[in-house]
């Protein structure tokens, strides 16, 4: 809760002004029974017209004053609560920015949707009410008690014993309902996830014709969320009745040490009705209580989650250092690199040393899971070695800015994303201030002219959510300009051909070459074709190099590249034999 | 009329429930009245406590023993009618979404695949949540509510005409300020609703592809554009709580009326002798209870608003138009040989813009048809049609002799073994996901099907092997694994006809080499429809469709296509080079 807490502190005036306001009103309301035993005692006793009417007065008098700071009240509690909500989703939301590779991996998308949005929304409603009623609640529950304490000592004893009592029950119930709203929320999950499951894998599952299966898939993850719904709504109907038998208790003991009270002379009959107002404004009090806490329990339960989401550490720790680590006339160095992901079973990546000069191009083949990714994943720093450096312009890319490292990379990942918007947005990602020229020359070097040239709003073509507008490679190609638009110092290709057709693929290639400057690029593919023309080729297998060298040198001293080459080019292969 | 349609069909699915309602209303009466009953009790009681030394004990004992019978029954009510009403608006609820995911699984693809996922996900999952909530608060607080509207009215004119007339003619004003501001502020929470759906569309995008972001350091501008929307939400929910929890201050202040106007008839009524003073206690305290169900009411007025409009959605959502059913009578499709006809085929997506018009092909049993062009050229439609995914617009397809139209949709897609190049596994064990297609089969079969994919070896590197839980979307694996494994699906469930659309278009060429000849010992007499880039691939096909723009433009084998010096021509020779 601390955690969260702290985004209440810019609005310490409201949260202070709020509840002091709600606890204005609420004494005026606690004057009122005051008024009524006046109106009895004094007003009917002494059949006194005009002292009734003067009360009167006075109670609408109280009214009033009670309406305008309730409502001064509302507004401090909803400036409060939304003021945390819309930091605490902005802290939230710069945290995940700043997650790293492997914790976005651990975490998953999808929980984070939820925490961002509905989770703080209930939060949200949560702040609102406790800043509303929780200071209200026991202000009249005491108030209550000490205003029947100034009427009569021994009869108040009675609100003493109810209302520890109650309390007790009311945290109880509520301390055995969270946790069990916790199992709710997990069981909604699991709801949301085949739901997202079935429209992602609309076509799979009807290919299999696995209708009927999911459907009673989702009816038992339906029925079990439902189940857990049914168990909490059985605690929590509790809350009511006990409650009203408890309070009733109450009243009918006050009633009875009332009359002894009244006999022996210490109270009038005044005063009992008075005492009975007493415990009756508890019981309302309750009641909307009892009402509220099922919010505040979801509330706490959902701070939880956020809570969680926010104490993470970025595992990615920037520590800027000048200090050279290696030879800077290389552009990118690996010495003697390992790397292991998170919760897997062995190193991805084991013993990797190269060094690459700039404007050279470096080719990376290996069998599916050799580590090709991986490896080119280090190099903007998405993930740390486990063992081993890596050298940008002969610097540890850890003693890098992420900012000042990234800028120097340009990546094109193998799953082709582009973002609501139009061409020109997802293409000036790479560079802001991107001029028309630049644009129209990285698209015609990705090989994208033609999309944009095809389409009748040409650049400011929107391309849709999810890029559903889009065939697989146009999304590749586009996003291999949004890449070169940026004129990176390192460009890689992570298997960023696999959509295009071979004729575009050595296009593209070739524009790629003929850029001025030494822009230093890695291409990782499956292709031969691809890199074969590369200044150096890594051969991957299983996390380990292979191979290192030309084509020419790997195609006569590496097995692996061999057996690579010639799986692509058997003729090649049988001529040869 | 929309809202009344709903309404309608809000009740069909509560009247499943009837006991549970018959229930939760009957006891809801009982409880309503009976906690009117009880201030009456009381009133008595208090009535006989006037003065020192004048205090009737037997009298009171015996009231009060009434009292508590009466407070117990009362409570016993509430806890019934609370169980009852959590079973309808649960029970109600898991039938809305059990019959939308049902309704997920027969939508036409052409709806899934134009609609956003997020918007679904938002109608099944949150939706029905806030469709929930509302119909259990309608259900608790309009029923007591009414109920005890009615009653204090009928207790009340029973006691003392005059003053009930006082107390009804001063609450209806509660009402009517809560519908004024109801009416106010519903804009405010439109405005609300549709930023947050803004923001909520940024933070699905943003947070999905947190990478890409990193990737390209967009976090501060992405952050800064989170945070304008973020802003605004805060400004305009803080408008719609604050204006709408005026309600509350307003009602109540309008109650605080309607109690002084009560103490002041009631107290000039015993002045002249026409009140006790127990009864004025007693009409204080209904004209609380008058006035709070007002309250509620006016509360859950709005609440309801809200969730028939979410309602509304997901009605609409259910009611969509669904695929035509499978004919009557028609065919369960086995022991299929594999000869397809496509017969003066038309189809397109959008009707303004032609795609396959005059599609004429015949493919004999066992023949392997291997489909080759440029993006966007319709080979994914192909696979659309041949698995009735979309149905045609004109001419038809027919699987040895008879038309698909007369053949039930999953006998069809059942003959048919699909690899995507989208891949698409679900959260679950490596097992769960290779035995999709053949939930029987047995450990060795499993294992024999990995091994035939070269998918065994990967999986038994991962922590727990066949059992290793892999995340929502395959997470953690490589593009290439993920093919490996939805082949070794394929291979496990054996189907008549196969669909390979760039099924190893991940995959390393040397693995895929191994796995070509357990791909072509499937193929064995087994009709399949190839769409590659890959040459080797190819060119062992028995018939090569050249397809642009929708339509065949080339067909042969591969040296008779070579022959030609056409398209495919100069596709080989680009690719070859």
């Amino acid at each position: 809760m601390k955690k969260l807490l702290v985004f209440l502190k810019d609005y310490k005036k409201e949260t202070f002004l709020g509840p002091l306001f709600k606890l204005l009103e609420a004494a005026f309301e606690l004057i009122i029974p005051l008024v009524v035993a006046a109106i009895i005692d004094v007003g009917i006793s002494n059949s006194d017209k005009n002292y009734i009417i003067r009360m009167c007065t006075v109670m609408v008098l109280l009214g009033v004053v009670g309406l305008v700071s309730s409502i001064t009240a509302q507004f401090f509690a909803a400036k409060a609560a939304t003021g945390f909500a819309t930091k605490l989703r902005h802290a939230l939301f710069a945290k995940i920015q700043g997650l790293s590779f492997s914790q976005l991996d651990q975490v998953g998308t999808s929980t984070m949707i939820t925490r961002m949005t509905s989770d703080i929304n209930q939060l949200q409603s949560g702040v609102n009410m406790v800043l509303r009623l929780f200071l209200r609640s026991p202000f009249i529950v005491f108030g209550a008690m000490i205003m029947a304490f100034t009427i009569d000592v021994k009869a108040a004893l009675v609100f003493v014993v109810v209302i520890p009592a109650l309390s007790l029950v009311v945290f109880g119930i509520m301390a055995v309902s969270i946790p069990r709203y916790k199992g709710v929320q997990t069981a909604l999950d699991k709801v949301l996830s085949i739901t997202r499951e079935n429209l992602e894998g609309v076509r799979v599952i009807r290919a299999f014709g696995k209708e009927q299966a999911e459907q009673q898939e989702f009816a038992h993850r339906n029925g079990e969320f439902t189940t857990k719904q049914l168990l909490v709504g059985r605690i929590s109907a509790l809350m009511n009745p006990v409650t009203y038998i408890m309070i009733n208790v109450g009243i009918i003991l006050l009633i009875y040490v009332g009359a002894l009270r009244v006999n022996s002379g210490a109270i009038s009959q005044g005063e009992v009705v008075a005492l009975y107002n007493y415990m009756s404004q508890i019981l309302v009090e309750l009641i909307k209580l009892a009402n509220l806490i099922v919010t505040l329990t979801k509330a706490l339960a959902c701070a939880g989650r956020i809570e969680n989401v926010l104490s993470l550490e970025s595992s990615m720790k920037e520590q800027i250092k000048e200090e050279l680590m290696g030879n800077q006339a290389y552009k990118v160095e690996f010495q003697q690199v390992s790397m292991r992901y998170q919760g897997a079973g062995g190193e991805s990546l084991s013993q990797i040393s190269f060094a690459v000069r700039p404007g050279q191009t470096v080719g990376i083949i290996g069998g599916t899971g050799a580590g090709k990714t991986s490896l080119v994943h280090l190099i903007p720093r998405f993930y740390d070695t486990s063992e081993g450096k890596v050298l940008v312009d002969g610097r540890d890319v850890k003693d890098y800015s992420l900012k000042e490292l990234r800028a120097k990379v340009g990546i094109v990942m193998q799953k082709s994303v582009l973002f609501h918007g139009t061409i020109r947005e997802n293409v000036c990602w790479g560079k802001e201030d991107a001029t028309d020229a630049e644009i129209n020359e990285a698209l015609e070097i990705a090989q994208a002219k033609e999309i944009v040239q095809n389409k009748p709003e040409g650049l400011e073509t929107v391309v849709s959510q999810g890029a559903r507008n889009l065939s697989g490679g146009q999304k590749q190609r586009l996003s291999i300009a949004r890449a070169i638009v940026k004129k990176p110092e390192i460009l890689i290709l992570d298997d960023s051909a696999s959509a295009l057709d071979y004729a575009t693929d050595k296009k593209l290639r070739q524009k790629i070459a003929e850029l001025p400057g030494d822009m230093t690029v890695f291409i990782v593919s499956q292709r031969t074709s691809s890199i074969m023309h590369a200044d150096l080729i890594l051969v991957l297998e299983e996390g380990k190099i292979a191979g290192m060298g030309t084509h020419e040198e790997l195609k006569k001293y590496c097995q692996v590249y061999q057996e690579i080459y010639y799986s692509q080019y058997e003729k090649e292969a049988e001529h040869e034999k | 009329m929309k809202n009344k349609n709903t309404f309608a069909k809000v009740l069909s699915y509560v009247s499943r429930y009837w006991f549970y309602v018959l229930c939760s209303v009957g006891f809801a009466a009982v409880s309503a009245v009976l906690a009117l009953y009880v201030p009456i009790i009381i009133g008595d009681a208090i009535d006989l406590i006037v003065a020192k030394g004048v205090v009737d004990f037997a009298g009171i004992i015996e009231i009060l023993k009434r009292a508590a019978v009466v407070v117990f029954i009362t409570a016993l009510s509430q806890w019934i009618m609370n169980v009852s009403n959590n079973k309808i608006s649960y029970g109600v609820v898991k039938d809305i979404r059990k019959e939308a995911f049902e309704k997920l699984q027969i939508l036409p693809l052409s709806y899934l695949d134009s609609k956003p996922q997020g918007d679904i996900v938002s109608r099944i999952i949150s939706d029905v949540e806030q469709f929930s909530e509302g119909l259990l608060l309608g259900f608790t607080q309009f029923f007591t509510g009414i109920v005890t509207i009615v009653g204090t009215f009928v207790f009340m004119i029973s006691l003392n005409p005059r003053i009930a007339l006082v107390v009804v003619c001063i609450t209806p004003l509660s009402l009517f300020v809560a519908s004024f501001i109801a009416k106010k502020t519903y804009t405010m929470f439109q405005v609300q609703s549709e930023t947050k759906g803004e923001q909520t569309a940024i933070i699905d995008e943003m947070i999905g592809n947190q990478k890409v972001v990193q990737a390209f350091s967009k976090e501060e501008q992405v952050l800064e554009r989170f945070a304008q929307v973020n802003e605004r939400l805060g400004k305009c929910s803080l408008r719609a709580i604050f204006f709408s929890s005026i309600t509350n201050p307003a009602t109540r202040f309008i109650n605080g009326l309607v109690y002084t106007g009560v103490g002041f008839t009631g107290a000039m009524a015993v002045v002249n002798g026409n009140l006790t003073v127990g009864q004025l206690s007693c009409f204080l305290s209904y004209a609380n209870q008058f006035t709070k169900p007002f309250n509620e009411i006016s509360g859950v007025i709005t609440e309801l608003q809200n969730a028939f409009a979410c309602a509304g959605r997901i009605f609409e959502f259910i009611e969509e138009e669904s695929q035509v059913p499978d004919v009557p009578g028609a065919e369960e499709l086995s022991h299929v040989k594999g000869l397809v006809q496509m017969e003066q085929v038309d189809f397109s997506y959008d009707k303004d813009k032609k795609l396959i018009q005059n599609l004429n092909l015949t493919v004999q049993p066992g023949q392997r048809v291997a489909i080759v062009g440029p993006t966007g050229c319709g080979k994914t439609t192909m696979i659309n049609l041949l698995m009735r995914f979309y149905d045609v617009d004109q001419g038809c397809i027919k699987v040895d002799g008879t038309d698909i139209q007369n053949i039930t949709r999953k006998s069809l897609r059942f003959s048919y073994g699909m690899v995507l190049q989208e891949t698409w596994l679900r959260a679950g064990t490596i097992k769960d996901n290779l035995i999709i297609g053949k939930p029987d089969a047995s450990e060795e079969e499993i294992i024999a099907a990995a091994k035939a994919s070269h998918a065994h070896s990967f999986i038994m590197r991962m922590p727990k092997g066949y059992d290793t839980e892999i995340k929502e979307g395959g997470g953690g694996l490589s593009q290439g694994e993920k093919q490996l494994l939805c082949i070794a699906r394929i291979m496990l469930s054996l189907p008549p006809m196969l669909i390979l659309d760039e099924a190893t278009s991940s995959i390393d060429t040397r693995t895929e080499l191994k796995i070509q000849s357990a791909f072509a010992r499937m193929m064995e007499g087994r009709t399949s429809f190839i769409v590659a880039h890959r040459l080797s691939t190819i060119k062992e096909a028995d018939v090569i469709l050249v397809m642009k723009e929708g339509n065949i433009i080339e067909q042969g084998n591969h040296d008779s296509l070579l022959a030609q010096r056409g398209f495919y021509y100069n596709l080989y020779q680009s690719q070859y080079l």
